[in-house]
């Protein structure tokens, strides 16, 4: 199974982190893994993104130009991503962020309020992991268990006491697209 | 007999190239005679310059290295980064360090690498056929002024040594000049302390050397020693300009 | 051995000290930036030394003085710094010192942009600096390889008193991929000949670049030569991807060379019979390999981000027998796989440029 992801919001709401959460949680679980930030001009402006690429094979091009998934977190991002998702595709829209619809009809839409789950949580930090494990549960990419044995080992000790409600965090998000 | 007189261990048997009435042979041999009086010959790494010194590593027997054209201090750095315990200096025409290379010697100075540097001026550029130099004296001729340096269309010399002790880094910078006997001794003390500074790894020591041209400068050895004496010394004053406590 | 998740950039940086490099000097310029940060502090654990220079010029001078004293050194840049470090690179080649440098390189030509790129591979691999000498050329596509090449740099920069130059892009430096640091042991010879001062030695130790009479620096330029010949004869390393009953073959280097390898598999499984021959020393060129693959082959197509550098190694040693394409994106964008597959099918269909 190869899965290509970008994630993308703005600089500041920890994509590049997302990513790397992904990417290592794919490594723990022995699969091919890449992680390539962005590059150009997209990079100024304050927008950030990612491309992470889970794969059972070894991977052939870390670049991806037809993700199998994205992640949306601003609407700069939606406009720039959407036209690019492979038909049938996974489109996970942040929906506390982003007020603009998905216009495609051949891509699986999730809309995802993670700002506001987060906050119920007491935790508006964490919108990033609930959009992860919608990822999780909807694609199977990676499990919730190999990203918090990822958090055990990228985290320093001190941060270990955020692992509860990162973990939290995941499952929130997957169990929201599970009750869709 | 009594020997009175002999050739510095540190000197090679090649006899120097340098026209007659150049002073590097005097620098090089004060040189040699400082490292043979410190017992340093197994501890010295010369970094050759590019110009008329550029085959000075041929008139000594110790270790050397020749780089490129004002980048000494920077090569002078790598080596005694390298090896630290050892005594590693450059020896630079004004071409090679207030032209070219001002950059790599004025970091060398900022971060005080403990290195000796040597700076040779003798006002012209020697080897490629008597061009200005930074170091040229206002209306002094050369062949690419050869009316004599204006200010309006090349600016003034360039006190490098003065400059350079301005900086935190140089902890030792001096002017000697070898255009007689008397201050050919007093440069001897004074490259020998710059040696002694780095023995005792305090700093960034500079020695600057009036050093004359006859060649080019078109004077006899004696013109030309006259010549330094009477117009490079008034503008590049002698003496040390910059001595730390350590000494 | 355990795999860890690296940076391209830091996975040099990792590599060159488990190879015993304890010296690195450089001057910051994106999107290299992340080696000269690992190894500020990385290098002073094994009681090396990291400088940061006041510029490109000193840097390669300091590695130059390094090399000279007899130490595995490093520095690293991308294209506006490396072409201020030739001068010190001709020096090196001149003086047959080892030395590793890592070029990640940019958008150009004058600044251009941070963006990947795969225009300097004519500075990397015909000269740069002045004078007749060759650079090895090393050029990874992953991170792992990253790993394994730059401990290969500095065993071939000591076997063969030679600069190697490891030419990477921003994604090959910006990438994280999963790497295992293999045994990598510091490999490094006694060096008689490095200046450090006489003691214990009878004779002195000289290195320079200089020679005066042409008659001499002739003789020496051929013992160079002679160098050369031996690298070219064993040291070519390439990979073949797909090759085995390939008609058309892609060619393509590093960061492009993955997404080659993406469009091979595309155009695979619309049936086209397509393979990759990768280059990993850019020189020695594997060109005898490629001579080898056109009497088979129907067509070439370079793949590279540029306006088309490497495709003229490709003709020379394809020497007219078969036709060779040319698919760029140049100045920082990135070839897109199904863009590359789309000149493939025009160039099996007889209609490629």
């Amino acid at each position: 199974m190869l899965h290509e992801i970008i994630i993308a919001g703005f600089g500041g709401q920890g994509i590049l982190s997302m990513g790397q959460l992904l990417t290592y949680a794919g490594m723990i679980e022995n699969k091919e893994v890449a992680w390539l930030p962005s590059y150009g001009p997209e990079m100024r402006g304050g927008t950030a993104n990612c491309a992470v690429t889970v794969s059972d094979i070894p991977i052939s091009s870390p670049v991806v130009s037809e993700p199998t998934a994205v992640i949306i977190m601003n609407k700069p991002s939606l406009i720039k991503f959407e036209p690019m998702v492979k038909p049938d595709g996974f489109i996970l829209v942040n929906s506390s962020l982003v007020d603009q619809k998905v216009k495609r009809p051949d891509i699986k839409v999730y809309e995802i309020p993670a700002n506001e789950i987060a906050e119920e949580m007491g935790n508006s930090r964490v919108a990033g992991n609930i959009m992860l494990g919608a990822l999780q549960e909807l694609t199977g990419v990676v499990s919730i268990d190999s990203m918090e044995e990822t958090l055990k080992k990228v985290l320093p000790p001190h941060k270990h006491n955020l692992i509860p409600v990162n973990r939290q965090a995941l499952e929130k998000g997957a169990e929201f697209v599970r009750s869709k | 007999m009594r020997k009175v007189f002999s050739k510095p261990a540190s000197l090679s048997d090649k006899p120097f190239h340098y026209c007659p009435g150049c002073t590097h042979g005097i620098i090089h041999r004060l040189i040699a005679e400082v490292i043979d009086e410190l017992n340093i010959k197994e501890e010295v790494i010369g970094i050759a310059p590019i110009g008329c010194a550029v085959f000075m590593y041929d008139y000594f027997d110790f270790d050397f290295l020749g780089g490129a054209h004002g980048r000494a201090p920077a090569v002078a750095t790598g080596v005694k980064r390298v090896h630290p315990d050892k005594m590693v200096f450059t020896y630079q025409g004004d071409g090679d360090a207030a032209a070219i290379g001002t950059a790599e010697i004025v970091h060398a100075a900022a971060r005080s690498e403990k290195i000796t540097s040597l700076f040779i001026n003798n006002a012209i550029y020697g080897m490629t056929g008597g061009q200005m130099a930074p170091t040229t004296l206002l209306g002094q001729e050369s062949t690419t002024s050869p009316e004599g340096r204006s200010k309006e269309m090349a600016g003034y010399p360039i006190r490098l040594t003065e400059m350079l002790a301005t900086l935190e880094g140089t902890v030792y910078a001096a002017r000697v000049s070898v255009h007689d006997v008397k201050h050919i001794i007093q440069a001897k003390k004074v490259i020998k302390r710059a040696f002694e500074i780095q023995q005792k790894k305090v700093g960034f020591a500079l020695v600057e050397v009036l050093s004359t041209c006859p060649t080019n400068w078109g004077l006899t050895p004696i013109e030309a020693t006259k010549w330094l004496e009477q117009n490079m010394i008034p503008y590049y004053p002698l003496g040390e300009i910059k001595v730390p406590k350590e000494v | 051995m355990s795999k860890i998740l690296m940076k391209g950039n830091e996975a040099f940086g990792e590599a060159a000290v488990l190879a015993g490099c304890k010296y690195f000097f450089g001057y910051p310029i994106t999107p290299q930036s992340e080696l000269p940060h690992y190894m500020a502090k990385r290098l002073p654990e094994v009681g090396g030394v990291f400088l940061q220079a006041e510029s490109e010029i000193a840097a390669i001078n300091m590695v130059y003085g390094a090399a000279g004293a007899g130490a595995r050194v490093m520095t690293s840049s991308s294209g506006p710094g490396i072409s201020l470090k030739m001068e010190g690179v001709s020096y090196l080649a001149g003086a047959e010192l080892p030395a590793v440098l890592v070029n990640v390189v940019r958008g150009g030509p004058g600044l251009g942009n941070i963006a990947p790129a795969q225009s300097d591979y004519f500075q990397a691999t015909k000269g740069g600096g002045h004078g007749d000498y060759r650079l090895i050329v090393l050029a990874p596509s992953s991170v792992q390889e990253i790993v394994d090449l730059t401990a290969k740099a500095f065993d071939l920069a000591d076997q063969y008193m030679n600069p190697v130059m490891l030419l990477a892009d921003g994604i090959l430096g910006q990438m994280m991929e999963p790497v295992e640091l293999k045994d990598i042991k510091p490999n490094i010879p006694a060096k008689p000949w490095a200046v450090n001062g006489m003691k214990g030695r009878a004779y002195r130790n000289l290195i320079v670049s200089v020679h005066i009479v042409a008659e001499d620096n002739e003789k020496f330029n051929l013992t160079l030569q002679a160098k050369y010949d031996k690298i070219f004869q064993n040291e070519v390393l390439y990979e073949n991807y797909k090759m085995d009953d390939a008609e058309f073959v892609m060619v393509a280097y590093g960061s492009s060379a993955r997404l080659a390898k993406g469009a091979v598999d595309k155009a695979r499984e619309k049936g086209l019979k397509v393979g990759l021959i990768r280059p990993i020393t850019l020189w020695p060129f594997p060109s005898e390999r490629l001579a080898e693959a056109a009497t088979t082959a129907k067509a070439f197509l370079t793949v590279e981000m540029s306006l088309g550098q490497m495709v003229e190694d490709v003709r020379l040693a394809v020497n007219g027998v078969k036709p060779v394409y040319l698919y760029t994106r140049t100045g920082g964008m990135v070839p897109v796989v199904k863009d590359i597959v789309v000149e493939l099918e025009k160039i099996v269909q007889g209609g490629g440029k």
